[in-house]
């Protein structure tokens, strides 16, 4: 969108800039809520955890004045076209990353009671699967600053192996449970920890589908390969089926 | 661009260039119009429908083209020697740029209104029969309906109803323009051309006036030329683009503004170029 000629209204292009910046600056942080909470979680840092809960506050704020200032800009410039496209496509953008640092800061909550609480289970996977996210994140807050459609279909595509390891973990956890009621505390914050994790996959993706329309004017068709099967899941003994 | 090209090469344009997608009976149809100013080739093969019964609103930079095609649907550049028209306009089924054709005829079922309102120094209740004289042989009772209708369909009759009688030159800008509306109406044309008819208008008269094209559609075929891209979205149901004597990309006002196929067009209604 930043291509091709500028408009005649400099102080018009300085704005979208601006609105660029602004959601620019609100994903990195959220970025680094998303990776702080998985250092805090796998290296069992409660300093960190808590830093990260401190900043859901900030990214909410963000999330305000990127919505001011989109808003601002529609009533003072009426966008049309891709300018349009772009300034929509920011204020649904923000809540999505809104969402995502939501879910960080829960998996910061949760990291500091599993510290708190024995467990055997390896945080291999689930800290496999947050750096598939993180991933995922970034190229997806790269395609929004770049305006890049390809990158975002990218993102698009790889949810489906977050996914994938998402069933996994579950399938694991839910073992874990039925060999030692034990461990059903720790298992069951670590089963929220993997879902917030999916989440965050799936509204990464929803900034993907967001980016391609704002870039190119097309929607991404409704269908997405998903991969979460969780909701139908029983386990092999039988448990749950009563 | 392959739009542009497409229409360059073709004598039959894609169908996704006549039209705003509905089933809508086209009322004007244009085929391979060329246009010269002497040795200016103003238009370029142009073709495009406007549907019956809806507002088709044409946009572009000065000098595009748009206002010399609005200026083709009712002949008047006949007005002018060294201008011609080469190509098809059909209106109603009848190529209106063929010889032969009844200027009279044509310019009361293709009636105008201008950028600036044009009364005549004459009362209200004239100005809106002046046409109607010219064509038909009614009673005063009947004329006296037929200004009452006209002014009314016009959204005017309530403001003026009490002095038919006095000059036209009294009434605000927007009551002018509204009126000549109203004369354009009375001789009940098939088709009203709308040449940047609220741009000597304040905002209030405008809106009046777009609210006016609104209701206006449901009798006849409006085609509007507005360098305001808010009216244009506001009250077209197609958008036009035209950039150098070539239609660029039409399509249904939402499409235009929300996702023009054609990098011209997004240029253009944002503001990077025009």
């Amino acid at each position: 969108m930043a291509e091709g000629n500028k408009h005649i209204v400099t102080s018009f292009e300085v704005d979208l800039q601006k609105l660029r910046d602004m959601i620019a600056a609100m994903g990195g942080l959220v970025e680094r809520a998303v990776a702080d909470a998985t250092t805090a979680l796998v290296t069992h840092d409660p300093a960190m955890a808590t830093r990260v809960v401190e900043m859901d506050p900030q990214i909410d704020a963000e999330e305000r004045s990127v919505e001011q200032f989109a808003v601002r800009l529609l009533a003072l410039r009426q966008p049309v076209a891709d300018d349009l496209r772009q300034v929509v496509a920011a204020l649904k953008v923000i809540t999505d990353l809104e969402r995502i640092g939501d879910y960080a800061s829960n998996v910061a909550k949760r990291s500091l009671v599993l510290n708190k609480v024995a467990s055997a289970y390896s945080l291999s996977g689930i800290g496999q699967m947050a750096s598939l996210v993180q991933q995922n994140l970034k190229t997806v807050i790269d395609a929004v600053g770049e305006a890049d459609p390809q990158k975002a279909i990218s993102v698009w595509r790889a949810d489906q192996l977050v996914d994938d390891l998402y069933n996994t973990i579950f399938r694991e956890l839910i073992t874990y449970m039925m060999e030692d009621a034990r461990s059903i505390t720790a298992c069951t914050h670590l089963l929220f920890i993997a879902k917030n994790l999916e989440r965050i996959g799936d509204h990464a993706t929803n900034v993907a589908e967001l980016t391609y329309y704002a870039v190119t004017g097309d929607t991404l068709p409704d269908f997405r390969p998903k991969g979460d099967q969780t909701s139908a899941y029983v386990h092999a003994s039988g448990v749950g089926q009563e | 661009m392959e739009v542009a090209s497409n229409m360059m090469s073709e004598v039959s344009p894609p169908a996704s260039l006549l039209g705003n997608g509905d089933d809508a009976k086209a009322r004007v149809s244009i085929r391979g119009l060329n246009f010269y100013y002497g040795a200016t080739h103003a238009l370029k093969n142009i073709n495009i429908d406007y549907a019956d019964k809806k507002t088709t609103a044409m946009i572009g930079p000065s000098g595009c083209g748009k206002s010399t095609l609005l200026r083709i649907l009712n002949r008047m550049y006949d007005l002018y020697p060294g201008q011609r028209a080469e190509g098809e306009v059909m209106v109603g089924g009848q190529n209106i740029i063929a010889p032969g054709m009844d200027l009279n005829q044509l310019r009361r079922r293709v009636g105008m209104v201008f950028q600036k309102p044009t009364p005549f120094p004459k009362s209200i209740y004239e100005n809106v029969i002046f046409g109607v004289r010219l064509h038909e042989k009614l009673s005063k009772s009947e004329l006296d309906e037929r200004v009452e209708w006209a002014l009314t369909r016009a959204a005017l009759w309530g403001e003026v109803k009490d002095r038919l009688n006095t000059s036209a030159i009294g009434l605000s800008g927007g009551q002018q323009q509204r009126l000549c509306i109203a004369r354009s109406i009375a001789v009940r044309p098939e088709v009203l051309l709308l040449d940047e008819p609220t741009s000597a208008l304040d905002p209030i008269s405008t809106l009046k006036i777009e609210e006016l094209v609104d209701e206006l559609k449901r009798d006849f075929t409006i085609i509007i030329v507005t360098h305001n891209m808010q009216q244009a979205g506001r009250c077209a149901d197609q958008v036009a683009f035209f950039y150098l004597g070539e239609l660029v990309e039409v399509g249904s006002s939402s499409q235009i503004f929300t996702a023009p196929r054609e990098r011209r067009t997004q240029e253009y209604i944002t503001g990077r170029f025009g």
